[in-house]
């Protein structure tokens, strides 16, 4: 048990690290201009006095690791700072839309995961069949296809005749019963986009398995297929298949910005479009704080719960 | 029903599109290249057809094309007919006239910035693997940090900084997938710099461009061509996606992902019109995927 705590904690530790790189890449990302970052977001027509003013308020005259310093401390205490096209608070800005993104990520992954874990398990239970030679296919083309083609099939054949609606409006007073609803078409694309690369890698995981000396033994025994597969091939395969499942909900998080625009769902990534298009780099940044740290979050979970699953992984050097 | 009839008409044009060109290939491919396509699937027959047409389009659009790129020739979204055969867009311009033209746009900046991204992460990568210790490290780390952060994010976070035009959209993403290139090409080429044949290269007095570009580059060019592909089908559907949400190419150069955007309403009243050049975009990945997951069970010599 105390093995499992020490990795734990020596994980998160690198996690923290990790995420330390990054804040460092995402402020460090203003100073790779050469010229002035106030001049650019100006451009060449500014006058003197608005360019003092705008320095002033970005803080640009202060050095590189005292607006780091600054930057960070506020960040951590959930203070981005003033957003430049809005003047609002960047913290207000984003709290709502976050739980918003939130929402049509989780809702995705509950769709997304029991689905192509299902059919996964199934094409390595049938392989070589025209079911999983079908699926297989479909998964490739799935996997080529760009978000928002995707998006606007299923807006013409679901939304056109009604059925559900092609835009997402949640006020305070929405229900979550019709906030699933009116959420479902966004919530579906995503699934369709992410659930073809889970359903090839744990097919591969488990077909894999499937050619060690333990599993013939199972088979000679006269067990059922099935029961060979969910008995001793899955368990085997659970670290692979938590990395990849975890790697597809990381790439929800930012598979929602062309999904959320198509949608116009009121979530961060169309946040952050609007803000890359306005050069507002204090949202920019915040928001990208936020999509990265979430993203090493569940690359932190999945590293620890895979080696949590085999504990061979535990003692390698 | 309409659903099912297009699925069977892009079902019989896949099968006749792949066995035309497996047979075209068949009777021109020179003798000693014979085994290669003899046993080719359809699926990449189907594929390689599908890209020699998008090249012959984007390289013949001007003869190809019934109006110029932005000119603008009679109402907005005019219906399909004679002599608009796919209709007019939001101002008017002739449909398939920018889906011509916009097979030579997209297509031809999402290769350019594929290629500038293989440039430099293969020279770094190759270069951090031949000499090893300090460099090696400094690049290693800097690309691993730069990794940490999801592709697109970082790539909108570079768009903010310098500005959304087509020279800095083509730099943000060479650049951003130049650390991918970076990492495979580095790995690679670890496993060439061992070989004997390297070391008497070194011995021989051999300078660090040409270790690189004669002796370790030949070697490692079998992984790096497929894998070219997958990066090129990565970047082509970035590039389409950073457009579409209007930060990537800009009108009047037509350009599929912005077409999309540009026309997009039309969906919601049942037309079909700006599913065209999300379809082109589709198209073209699966293509290029179809071949690369050939060439990649070529090269690893599995049989079924």
């Amino acid at each position: 048990m105390n093995e499992i705590w020490r990795m734990i904690g020596r994980r998160l530790l690198l996690g923290l690290l990790t995420l330390f790189m990054i804040s460092l890449v995402i402020f460090g990302a203003t100073e790779l201009l050469p010229g002035d970052l106030a001049r650019e977001l100006l451009g060449q027509s500014a006058t003197e006095e608005t360019l003092a003013a705008l320095r002033e308020q970005l803080g640009l005259n202060d050095p590189a690791p005292v607006r780091y310093w600054n930057w960070l401390t506020a960040a951590l205490q959930g203070d981005f700072g003033v957003s430049m096209a809005t003047k609002r608070p960047i913290a207000d800005l984003v709290g709502a839309r976050l739980g918003n993104t939130l929402f049509l990520a989780l809702y995705a992954a509950a769709l997304a995961v029991p689905v192509s874990l299902t059919l996964g398990v199934l094409a390595a239970l049938w392989r070589n069949s025209i079911f999983d030679r079908a699926s297989n296919a479909l998964a490739l083309t799935a996997i080529s296809f760009p978000e928002f083609f995707v998006a606007y099939i299923l807006v013409l054949f679901l939304a056109q005749s009604g059925l559900f609606p092609s835009m997402v409006r949640i006020t305070g007073s929405t229900t979550f019963g019709n906030q699933l609803y009116m959420s479902f078409l966004p919530a579906l694309t995503l699934t369709l986009v992410v659930s073809a690369h889970m359903m090839r890698m744990t097919r591969a995981a488990i077909i894999n398995l499937l050619a060690s000396p333990y599993i013939e033994m199972a088979r000679l025994k006269g067990m059922s297929p099935l029961r060979v597969v969910l008995r001793h091939a899955v368990p085997n395969a659970l670290a692979p298949i938590i990395n990849v499942v975890a790697l597809n909900l990381a790439y929800l998080i930012t598979g929602v910005v062309v999904v959320e625009v198509v949608f116009v769902y009121p979530g961060l990534g169309q946040l952050m479009v609007d803000a890359v298009s306005n050069r507002d780099i204090a949202v920019v940044q915040a928001i990208a704080l936020i999509f990265a740290a979430a993203y090493v979050l569940l690359n932190l979970l999945a590293d620890v719960l895979s080696t949590l699953s085999n504990p061979r992984l535990m003692h390698q050097r | 029903m309409q659903m099912l009839l297009a699925l069977i008409i892009g079902l019989v044009l896949f099968f006749i599109m792949g066995l035309a060109s497996r047979a075209v290939m068949r009777t021109l491919a020179p003798s000693h290249l014979m085994p290669t396509f003899r046993d080719m699937p359809l699926t990449a027959s189907f594929g390689i057809a599908v890209i020699l047409i998008y090249l012959v389009v984007s390289l013949l659009a001007p003869v190809l094309a019934p109006f110029g790129e932005s000119e603008v020739v009679g109402g907005q979204y005019l219906p399909w007919a004679s002599p608009y055969h796919l209709g007019t867009d939001k101002l008017g311009r002739d449909m398939l006239t920018r889906l011509v033209y916009g097979a030579r746009n997209t297509v031809g900046i999402a290769f350019a910035t594929t290629a500038l991204a293989f440039g430099v992460g293969t020279i770094l990568g190759i270069w951090a693997a031949l000499v090893g210790g300090w460099l090696d490290q400094t690049l290693s780390r800097m690309v691993d940090a730069l990794m940490s952060i999801p592709a697109l994010i970082f790539s909108l976070l570079l768009l903010t900084i310098f500005g959304t035009s087509v020279l800095s959209l083509i730099l943000v993403i060479a650049a951003v997938d130049a650390t991918r290139v970076y990492r495979l090409a580095r790995s690679v080429a670890q496993g060439i710099v061992v070989m004997d044949y390297i070391e008497a290269a070194r011995l021989r007095g051999e300078g660090m461009w040409r270790l690189i570009w004669r002796e370790i580059l030949p070697n490692a060019m079998a992984p790096l061509v497929a894998e070219f592909g997958l990066r090129f089908c990565f970047v082509f559907l970035a590039i389409s996606a950073l457009s579409f949400l209007g930060l990537g190419i800009k009108p009047p150069t037509a350009d599929w992902g912005s077409m999309v955007r540009e026309n997009a309403t039309l969906i919601t009243f049942g037309d079909v019109t700006p599913l065209l050049p999300a379809g082109a975009i589709a198209l073209l990945t699966v293509a290029v995927n179809f071949v690369v997951d050939w060439q990649l069970h070529r090269a690893s010599g599995l049989k079924e």
